[in-house]
């Protein structure tokens, strides 16, 4: 029997607890056990010190100094964990651009009336995306405008004699200033991943640094990923306004046909959040008094949270619990952070797992192809498949955790700005520029990334989030990130009265008060999915340009305590580079490459002035934010 | 008494024994740290290869031992679980063990002038180089249970052939 502290170690969600006993006793696979299963893992490949670039290897560096000290081409330590290092940026930044490459093609469809369930939701967005970009308006309509915008987005990823305009138009001058002189402007996101594909190959690039410059040039591509991702999804479902919903397992009903949407694009999860209610009446004809209960499972949950209020059951790590419930009836699934597990575990019970976009397909799940053209249809067609899963669902099996957390999202920079102009109509970034200055708020923390099976389950997020809140930290969320706070009630206006210092008290009380809360503001603010980390950007980019300093002298700092994917590490590359101190909860595959290791977490801090810090103690790692926030408040004079 | 034995079938050359093998003998038993110590830890156990096959080589703790008879420091003994190990504080550096060793298996320090050798992680259930070993190539076994293990290979690769 696995013992209540081995539990406490997977995870410290009571819900996840409660799901891997019962798995226990099913004697059903995890992650955990699987986790336990690879142990101990290769030390090569968490040095980073591993080379597979070409077909003489692979090749290993001897950490001890008595083997190999050189690959067999004679690339250093250095060289091989820079190379792998900017291939794992190159992947993160395919996923990113992917999933707004779809965003755009849904925009440029919309636009030319091919895609009828896809219409411009927000033209105030439109408009402030085109007029961002130098897209002219004038006597264009609404389609003509967003034709425009979905070619300019595509055009982003080809080669180009000119920035990327997503990258370029999203940052303060400064940056771009920095960043050309480093040379590390993308002129297209595919481009600059071909590129950091072709400098890390057999015998191209063995300079650790310039490699690394790669690397970030590869990130500011994720960066423009990211935004255009944000942008288009929020000019084609509409940008979100603070709203209330719940989470944890106990979101899953047992008198209603559950329909998991898991993966990461609003493009399917917003649509089947659309039509859901028109099947209600199918749903209780077969038997579900409750009708429909969409729930949302990692980033794809994130959006139609957001923009929907649809409760999030689980993030990352803990989805296969989702499943272990027995009372989801479909888990619909896109693209990343979808384990392939999922199919074997829905073999357990009557849940049935569907795919859905041609490049990620699951053995032993059902696939039913998106398009959109007709995504309506397809929508309905993937509910009604809950409908009769739910048909054979065994109420004997049924085994929902009873925990439920209530959630405050729904804050995009839109909507914050919003709520601060409640406080400064004609000046809305002053209050919180002021409550900076004056030490109110200390400064800004942004929490992203994902869970990792090394990290007890959301005990780095919410240990650090106390820590700093406690010392007036502000503190935003994003992605399964943001999911960790809102399982422990910490998007909720009594974490800030528990949890705040008094200074970041009275300023969200005052907030939330004027928008008419009936309390303060959540002690955590969730802006989104993970692309929407450059929602936080936006806002961190508005308060420069208003301070007229640069992004780097600002006392904000990013952190994924728990991180997982390639995507993790491009973003937490383009947050050094936006110049962050940026810390990493997990020992990333670097630590091999002595000089690498040095640049990431010290040298770098000189080009761009972020840096990465390394720290698996979350109480050390808030201290070491803490602390750079202090350090920039000391450079600004406040 | 229980043997590192190995699976001579087995082993795909990835050198995970060697790595957990250092940091087990590293002051602070953490990869990431270790890699950064002075002097770097050693490992005591060598993946070799011969023709397409590799072998992980490490000390048999033979008996009669020719290292052990050999030291003439009175360094090297033969522990209570029948493993020989070393005695750092009384080891002289004269290599005589390293000329004697027919494996290869002892190793030189040179920062300390210290020899050292496999101590079968004495201190441990497991030696950390068996249980590191991705593939089981590695097995810490009585011989005698070893022996039985391979029969039964055996003779289910008989039986098999036999009734074709």
């Amino acid at each position: 029997m696995l013992t209540q502290k081995e539990l406490q170690k997977r995870t410290m969600t009571e819900d996840g607890q409660l799901m891997l006993r019962e798995a226990y006793r099913g004697q059903i696979e995890t992650i955990w056990d699987r986790f336990e299963t690879q142990a101990p893992h290769c030390g090569f490949g968490e040095l980073g010190t591993c080379c597979r670039n070409c077909m003489q290897g692979p090749c290993r560096i001897d950490p001890f100094g008595e083997g190999a000290t050189l690959g067999a081409c004679g690339a250093s330590a250095d060289t091989i964990v820079a190379r792998n290092l900017g291939r794992a940026i190159a992947a993160g930044t395919a996923a990113h651009s992917g999933h707004a490459k779809h965003l755009a093609h849904t925009l440029l469809k919309s636009a030319e009336g091919k895609a009828p369930d896809y219409p411009i939701r927000d033209e105030a967005k439109l408009k402030a995306v085109a007029q961002r970009l130098g897209i002219s308006g004038d006597g264009k309509s609404t389609e003509e405008l967003a034709r425009d915008v979905a070619h300019a987005a595509l055009a982003d990823f080809s080669e180009k004699e000119t920035p990327v305009a997503w990258a370029a138009t999203n940052v303060t001058q400064g940056r771009i200033e920095t960043f050309m002189k480093h040379g590390v402007v993308p002129t297209g996101i595919d481009s600059a991943i071909s590129e950091i594909m072709h400098q890390t190959a057999y015998g191209v690039d063995a300079d650790p640094v310039n490699l690394l410059l790669g690397g970030v040039k590869c990130a500011l591509a994720d960066f423009a990923g990211c935004h255009m991702g944000t942008d288009l999804a929020d000019i084609l479902f509409g940008t979100p306004k603070p709203t209330a919903s719940t989470a944890n397992l106990g979101v899953l009903k047992s008198d209603a046909v559950n329909i998991a949407l898991h993966g990461h694009n609003p493009v399917l999860s917003d649509v089947i959040a659309q039509v859901a209610n028109e099947l209600d009446e199918e749903a209780k004809n077969a038997g579900a008094p409750a009708g429909i209960n969409l729930v949302g499972i990692c980033c794809t949950g994130n959006e139609v949270l957001m923009r929907h209020g649809i409760p999030s059951a689980t993030h990352s790590v803990s989805q296969e619990l989702a499943v272990l419930t027995g009372a989801v009836d479909v888990m619909v699934v896109d693209y990343q952070c979808i384990m392939p597990s999922l199919s074997t575990l829905a073999e357990c019970n009557h849940t049935k797992l569907i795919t859905t976009m041609p490049i990620a397909k699951i053995p032993g799940a059902s696939h039913i192809e998106f398009s959109e053209e007709k995504a309506r249809d397809t929508a309905k067609e993937i509910i009604r498949q809950g409908i009769e899963a739910f048909k054979s669902r065994d109420p004997k099996e049924v085994n929902i955790p009873p925990q439920q957390s209530t959630v405050l999202a729904g804050f995009s920079t839109e909507a914050i700005i919003s709520a601060l102009s409640l406080v400064d109509k004609d000046d809305p970034l002053k209050p919180l520029i002021d409550n900076i200055v004056n030490g109110n708020i200390q400064g800004v923390c942004l929490f992203a990334g994902c869970n990792n099976v090394r990290v007890t389950q959301d005990s780095n997020f919410v240990t650090m989030a106390k820590e700093l809140a406690k010392e007036n930290v502000l503190l935003l969320a994003t992605g399964c990130g943001a999911g960790a706070m809102a399982r422990h009630g910490l998007l909720t206006s009594e974490a800030t009265d528990k949890y705040a210092g008094d200074g970041l008290k009275a300023v969200f009380t005052a907030v939330g008060e004027a928008a008419g809360l009936d309390g303060p503001l959540p002690l955590v603010l969730h802006m989104g999915s993970c692309v929407d980390n450059v929602r936080a950007s936006d806002v961190a980019v508005a308060v420069a340009d208003k301070l007229e300093v640069d992004l780097d002298k600002l006392p904000v700092v990013a952190s994924a305590p728990e991180p997982t994917t390639e995507k993790a590490i491009a973003i937490g590359t383009w947050a050094v580079a936006a110049g962050l101190p940026t810390h990493v909860g997990v020992v990333p595959p670097v630590l091999g490459g002595a000089a690498v290791a040095n640049v990431l977490t010290d040298e770098i801090k000189g080009i761009f002035g972020g840096y990465f810090i390394v720290e698996t103690d979350p109480v050390s790692a808030a201290g070491k934010l803490l602390e750079a926030i202090k350090e920039r408040r000391k450079g600004l004079g406040i | 008494m229980k043997e590192i034995f190995v699976r001579l079938d087995r082993c795909m050359g990835c050198r995970s024994c060697q790595v957990a093998c250092a940091v087990e003998h590293s002051a602070s038993k953490s990869l990431f740290a270790a890699i950064g110590e002075t002097p770097l830890p050693r490992y005591r156990i060598y993946t070799e290869r011969a023709g397409d096959q590799n072998i992980p080589l490490t000390c048999r703790h033979c008996d009669p031992s020719p290292c052990l008879d050999a030291c003439i420091a009175g360094s090297i003994y033969r522990d209570d679980q029948g493993a020989v190990r070393r005695k750092k504080e009384q080891c002289v550096g004269c290599w005589t063990c390293i000329m004697v060793c027919p494996y290869g298996v002892v190793g030189r320090e040179e920062e300390r002038s210290i020899a050292y050798k496999c101590d079968r992680c004495h201190d441990r259930d497991l030696p950390a180089c068996v249980e590191a070993c991705p593939t089981r190539a590695l097995v810490y076994a009585e011989a005698a249970e070893f022996g039985a293990e391979v029969r039964k290979f055996v003779a289910g690769v008989v039986v098999e052939a036999v009734s074709k």
